[in-house]
């Protein structure tokens, strides 16, 4: 690949990935428990919970890039104090990336979580309890068991859907090479740039394949899902 | 020692108030039409429902008194349950089934106990298997394992063979006959196909409309004129015979009933088996004098015990036979030509005897 892409652009597709992994890893725990929410519980202001989660599908990502910087700038009182007392800086830094891909991405998971865990049959739930099983055990050996596949399936799309992930990160980190240049970061640029639609082209390339890889992947899981939980 | 069960509750329209007895050692059969509340009951008892007011007590063990505010939760009642649609885990193999119960027992059985009950259930060679790469019949054996190897105080199997077609259902039944005269456990046996019950069980409660309507042996409850009339639930007998000796040459076999005896179409069985049989009241016919000039084998001396119009054309009659108590269902012109009396002799004339007893067929 290395003949294919130049070095920046290599760092551009390492530094995707990077920050694609860590917000997924980072979101999963957060999304599954809101999956879990939104799927057994049943409370009070529940579809405002629900509204609140998917918000980010809905939303330009520039106005989400935007309510970043408002809330972690280094003169907004929540950014100067994580920068002052744990030296934690999101602006204009990898990691602001990856709180931008995390929030917009979590829509995603929780949304395959929580269709994972509506599709179990309830009734396996009740031989469970019959068995022995405590609430915590049969969310252990029955319900993550049953959602995986389709856990995996949303964290695949979560992970497809940051690697795409545009707006908010040019607004919230801007585009510093090795730093917040990611693929689609390095398209714009290269776009912006005289001569540049040969790595325009390629980037775009490189990301359309990653994208229908990830979605075939998915789809994938998202079989076995059915197959798991005894629908196909 | 004997169980009992107090449930009465309210579902919407439907009022449920059911009180009957599981004694620790026989089956009891729980039997009624679609309906009839036995759903409810098993999942009241098994915990998954909490009944409005309610006593349960199996093996001298109180799991719920709404009372005394004692209500075991489901995962300690250890009770077998074996749903009607098996619920198998799709993503355990048939070991990881039949191991969930066990492995989550205070006091679990040991390593051979699990072999003797994969072997009684012949599932040795399943085990590496995923559920939905088996057939309706073996997955209600792993399901029937899985239950018996979380060490239950009872086992609750509700409606295990409906579905299954009648080739997987004689796949089940030897099973089930293994269990019950393997395991010393009270077992309620929720069904509403009378011959999966005559095969199976030693005492019916009949559920209608969430009530119980008759309670007691299987040979007493199915030999009432008043269910007989009412509900059409036992359209015939059901007796415990005997094989008593074969004949070869015509292809048929010897029944004893009590004192008396039974001409059946030949069996493949030993001589002194125990096996139980269904009489049809339709399927009797009575005579006043002994017919000499008819083909029926079955010809048998009894005694009236009891007449009951059936509807405006029918009427049930109840025979003693000895010890041995017989339904014939004549039309009432023919019982008013005969002049049937209670106390009266008559003949019975057996035409058709189901053979699908108990210990098999």
């Amino acid at each position: 690949m290395g003949g294919f892409l130049t070095g920046a652009e290599l760092e551009a597709l390492a530094l995707s990935f990077r920050i694609a992994s860590i917000s997924v890893l980072i979101t999963l725990p957060f999304a599954f428990a809101a999956g879990l929410l939104l799927a057994r519980a049943q409370f009070p202001g529940k579809s405002l919970v629900d509204g609140i989660v998917h918000l980010p599908l809905v939303l330009p990502p520039v106005a989400m890039g935007y309510l970043l910087l408002v809330i972690f700038g280094t003169r907004a009182p929540l950014g100067a104090w994580l920068l002052e007392n744990l030296g934690i800086r999101f602006v204009f830094s990898w990691t602001g990336a990856v709180l931008a891909s995390a929030i917009l991405t979590f829509p995603f998971q929780v949304r395959a979580i929580r269709l994972s865990l509506e599709a179990e049959d309830p009734r396996l739930s009740q031989a469970a309890e019959t068995l022995g099983a405590s609430a915590l055990d049969r969310l252990m050996s029955l319900h993550i068991p049953l959602a995986l596949p389709g856990i995996l399936a949303g964290a695949v799309t979560a992970f497809a859907a940051c690697l795409g992930e545009f707006g908010a990160i040019i607004t919230f980190v801007s585009n510093i090479p090795g730093e917040t240049r990611t693929i689609p970061l390095a398209i714009y640029t290269a776009i912006q740039s005289p001569g540049g639609e040969a790595a325009a082209a390629r980037l775009s390339a490189l990301s359309i394949a990653l994208a229908l890889l990830g979605l075939i992947l998915a789809e994938f899981l998202a079989r076995r899902a059915r197959i798991a939980t005894g629908r196909a | 020692m004997t169980g009992h069960i107090a449930i009465s509750t309210q579902l919407g329209a439907f009022a449920l108030d059911a009180a009957f007895e599981l004694p620790d050692s026989d089956v009891t059969a729980l039997f009624g039409p679609s309906g009839a509340g036995k759903s409810t009951i098993v999942h009241a008892i098994a915990g998954l429902m909490m009944p409005a007011k309610g006593q349960i007590t199996i093996g001298g063990e109180t799991l719920l008194d709404t009372e005394r505010n004692i209500s075991v939760p489901a995962r300690q009642r250890r009770l077998g349950v074996v749903f009607q649609d098996s619920r198998l885990f799709p993503h355990l193999s048939v070991r990881g089934n039949l191991l969930y119960g066990w492995r989550r027992a205070a006091a679990p059985c040991g390593a051979d106990e699990v072999d003797r009950v994969t072997r009684l259930l012949g599932l040795e060679n399943f085990l590496e298997r995923k559920p939905r790469t088996l057939s309706g019949g073996e997955r209600s054996r792993v399901a029937l394992g899985r239950a018996l190897l979380m060490g239950p105080r009872a086992l609750l199997l509700d409606e295990p063979l409906t579905g299954l077609d009648a080739t997987r259902k004689g796949e089940i039944l030897p099973y089930l006959e293994r269990i019950r005269d393997e395991e010393k456990l009270p077992i309620l046996y929720v069904s509403h196909a009378i011959d999966e019950i005559t095969r199976f069980a030693d005492r019916i409660v009949v559920l209608n409309a969430g009530r119980v309507v008759a309670e007691g042996s299987l040979f007493d409850v199915t030999a009432r004129l008043d269910l007989a009339s009412g509900q059409a639930m036992f359209p015939g007998t059901i007796l415990d015979a005997t094989v008593a000796a074969h004949d070869r040459p015509f292809g048929l076999t010897e029944l004893a009933i009590g004192g008396e005896r039974l001409v059946v179409p030949a069996m493949t069985r030993n001589i002194g088996d125990k096996i139980r049989i269904r009489i049809d009241a339709q399927d009797v016919m009575l005579a006043l004098s002994r017919p000499s000039d008819v083909s029926a084998n079955n010809i048998l001396p009894a005694i009236i015990e009891e007449m009951r119009a059936h509807d405006e054309t029918a009427m049930d009659v109840k025979l003693r036979l000895g010890e041995t108590r017989l339904l014939a269902r004549v039309t009432r012109r023919s019982a008013e030509r005969l002049g049937l009396a209670v106390e009266g002799d008559v003949f019975a004339i057996i035409k058709a005897v189901t053979v699908g007893g108990r210990d098999g067929a």
